[in-house]
């Protein structure tokens, strides 16, 4: 199977629930009123793009609708596919690997994939030809610096581990030591999950920030905070607080495959401006992609990889 | 940011336009359905069931019975947390236990639901009703989730059957069923793999599993944090194999948890447990009306009362209300206080329970650690007895020796001080929105009533 079409596949999940009901939608009808107006933001709605978001998107069809006195229905797929590439940006924004070592920190709430998310990633930069050394810093949950050692061994990455509860700050630190005088190329640091609105956890996570910093001036270079694409709309309070605490400079989107919606993810490129820079479309290694919002949007609407 | 407000807030809001009318409108209820039904949908409530909800409240809203009353307003949010109750399942669920023991439990889900933690959580709080519970690691795929089920066992003295990775998780599951019976463990609590609802090979094993052990509950465990796909998750696992129930998770967060909301009302399954943070014992029943008070910024007074009770011996509870009602506690109180609290459970959450404290901006980031209660233990320690029965005579030097016998600074005693006060004064307040309830279920222990609630 083609590049694109796992692509496809991984997505076709998501395009049931958000394109294929707009097409629904449209055939057959033969104006645009607002009943179609209402559904359209129905069926945004049930793609957890989010009420406000929704009515703002529909809201901007409209106008569109009536400057450009658009009058065929299924002309609103279109534009609606316009509405989301803007939202999404045009170009992927790329993991700058640009220090040696680049350090990226991976945060998130409880159950996201963060753990999965570092092995995807270590895999794919490993298969670069890049040097990558792993940081088991999540010291909380049982048994979690097991699961990323394992994840090292199949990768075949080293990780840096302490005893289970153990300062997270404390293993950070000894990994930018260790990744320094091992010449790594990139250093993955994995937390502890934790949900935002737990003042103590969210200042543990900046202390970590800070303690890479000083290991290592200018470190974390990446912050990287994966959500769940089935999260509703407390994704876009997640978004905004880890972003307060640590400063996230790049949204990965887990388990877009299967049962995700990841409308949210329109209401929090709305709400704020970090970008999508990898979506997890499967369990298999080379599922976690880098986040190409053409070639997305494409991928969702169904239509064809032009040029590839 | 209006989006960012809790539904419990923007309800509030809502009706407090309402509450201040003599007269509701069909126009009124309208504007508040709009309201309800946007609040609802930020929560993550389920499109159909928000439509459905909003369809029948404005029914009954719009009706004789609100019109006709003296506080129409009133009656429109009783009518918003009736019909809340209703859709959450009327009353909690209970454990089916067999009569044969062992009785099975099995816990399934999607990846990153929180189920082998809630699998832990769910065996001690059976053991603590007197159970003899045995954990079964039938997760062979995620990397270490056996381990982790072993670590958790083994910091809650709880055994755990496991066979390693190598196995079938049905041979697993037959195993622990015998082991259960050999080793005469009444409650046998099978951890299972997360997997996606629409993955066919994995629902096929979990279906072998049910035919194999035939378990007494099968649990639904869902993140509380769940969008839209929520019901179609909860409708197809319950399709699937049958479930009985559901257990949310991570409700100590700030999701609004529309899941709990739409699940019960799309699938039939009632919601059992909560889960309420890292800790092992932070799993409580669900009581939909205690939710939907909740959800109401009503507080949940019960459940407070519950818990004290649990935590506090009767006659100090008593002391407490007595002197939380006058607002003449000092710091020895607030010290005994404290001690008591630990038992309870965190602060943050203790206060969330408290009428009107959903929309006291000031109190909303109120977040107590552990560590920062050590703290304020020692710098209450630090304290003359005098000082502690009279905070006004703490001036500059004697803060300074407090801060010094403490180990703290003289900013922390400060701050301590201050919220000290602030707190004498909300408790004032508290005692002053009293009065006028009565429907309390719970008399002898009448700490708080609703504030708005007849």
């Amino acid at each position: 199977m083609g590049f694109f079409d796992r692509l496809k596949e991984g997505l076709s999940r998501t395009r049931q629930n958000l394109v294929q009901k707009v097409e629904e939608l449209v055939t057959g009808r033969q104006h645009i009123d607002e009943e179609l107006y209402e559904e359209l933001e129905e069926v945004l709605i049930s793609a957890d793009v989010g009420a406000e978001m929704a009515l703002e998107m529909v809201e901007r069809l409209r106008k569109k609708v009536k400057e450009q006195k658009i009058s065929d229905p299924s002309e609103l797929k279109n534009l609606l596919q316009q509405e989301i590439v803007a939202l999404l940006g045009q170009e992927a924004v790329p993991v700058k690997i640009e220090q040696k070592p680049t350090v990226v920190l991976v945060v998130g709430v409880n159950g996201v994939g963060k753990t999965t998310t570092i092995a995807k990633l270590a895999h794919r930069w490993k298969s670069e030809g890049r040097k990558v050394l792993l940081a088991a810093g999540d010291t909380f949950r049982a048994a979690a610096i097991d699961q990323l050692e394992i994840w090292g061994q199949r990768v075949g990455v080293d990780v840096i581990r302490h005893q289970e509860g153990s300062d997270p700050g404390a293993v950070a630190y000894d990994a930018a030591q260790a990744a320094i005088s091992r010449g790594v190329d990139i250093l993955i640091v994995d937390t502890a999950g934790r949900l935002h609105n737990k003042n103590h956890l969210m200042s543990e996570l900046s202390k970590v920030g800070r303690v890479l910093d000083r290991a290592l001036p200018g470190a974390p270079h990446e912050i990287l905070l994966v959500l769940d694409a089935t999260t509703g709309q407390n994704a876009v309070t997640q978004a905004r607080l880890f972003g307060e605490a640590v400063g996230v400079s790049g949204l990965v989107l887990t388990k877009l495959d299967g049962t995700a919606k990841g409308g949210v993810i329109l209401a929090i490129q709305g709400e704020l401006s970090v970008p999508v820079k990898f979506i997890g479309i499967g369990e298999a290694m080379d599922d976690l992609r880098v986040f190409e919002p053409q070639q997305f949007a494409k991928a969702l609407f169904g239509q064809e990889e032009t040029g590839e | 940011m209006a989006m960012f407000e809790s539904l419990a807030e923007k309800l509030q809001s809502t009706f407090k336009k309402l509450r201040g009318k003599g007269k509701v409108s069909e126009a009124d209820v309208a504007e508040a359905m709009r309201e309800v039904r946007m609040a609802l949908l930020a929560a993550d409530v389920n499109l159909k069931v928000v439509k459905n909800f909003v369809a029948k409240v404005k029914e009954r809203a719009i009706g004789q019975e609100v019109l006709d009353s003296l506080t129409p307003g009133q009656q429109v949010v009783k009518v918003v947390h009736e019909e809340l109750v209703a859709l959450m399942g009327g009353t909690s669920s209970k454990i089916n236990m067999s009569q044969k023991p062992p009785t099975v439990i099995m816990l399934v889900g999607l990846q990153g639901a929180g189920k082998t933690t809630s699998v832990s959580k769910l065996a001690l709080y059976l053991r603590k009703q007197g159970r003899k519970p045995l954990m079964a690691a039938c997760d062979v795929y995620r990397p270490a989730a056996v381990k982790q089920l072993q670590v958790l066992g083994n910091q809650l003295d709880i055994p755990v059957f496991s066979m390693g990775t190598g196995v079938n998780p049905v041979d697993i599951a037959r195993g622990a069923m015998e082991n259960a019976i050999a080793t005469g463990r009444d409650t046998l609590l099978l951890d299972t793999a997360g997997r996606l609802h629409i993955n066919e090979e994995l629902m096929g094993e979990l279906k072998n599993i049910k035919s194999t052990v035939k378990p007494h509950e099968i649990l639904l465990v869902v993140d509380a944090m769940t969008g839209q796909d929520a019901v179609n998750v909860a409708e197809t696992f319950h399709e699937q194999l049958g479930l009985d129930g559901v257990i949310l998770t991570k409700l100590d967060g700030d999701a609004r948890g529309g899941a709990a909301l739409s699940v019960k009302a799309v699938t039939g399954c009632p919601i059992k447990f909560v889960g309420l943070g890292e800790k092992a014992e932070a799993l409580e029943p669900f009581h939909p009306d205690r939710m939907a008070s909740r959800i109401l910024g009503m507080g949940d007074v019960l459940t407070l009362i519950e818990k004290a009770q649990a935590s506090m011996d009767t006659q100090m509870a008593r002391d407490m209300e007595q002197k939380l009602r006058k607002a003449e506690f000092n710091f020895e109180d607030f010290l005994v206080q404290m001690q008591q609290m630990k038992k309870m459970g965190p602060i943050d959450q203790i206060l969330g329970m408290l009428p009107g404290m959903g929309n006291m901006k000031a109190l909303k980031d109120v977040q107590v650690d552990d560590k920062e209660m050590k703290h304020i233990e020692a710098i209450i320690l630090s304290m003359t007895q005098e000082e502690r029965q009279n905070p006004q005579l703490i001036k500059d030097s004697r803060k300074r020796r407090i801060a010094r016998g403490s180990g703290t600074s003289v900013q922390q005693v400060n701050n301590l001080l201050k919220t000290f006060d602030q707190s004498r004064k909300l408790m004032k307040q508290f005692s002053d929105m009293r009065g006028g309830g009565k429907k309390g279920k719970n008399k002898a222990k009448g700490m708080f009533k609703m504030p708005f609630f007849k």
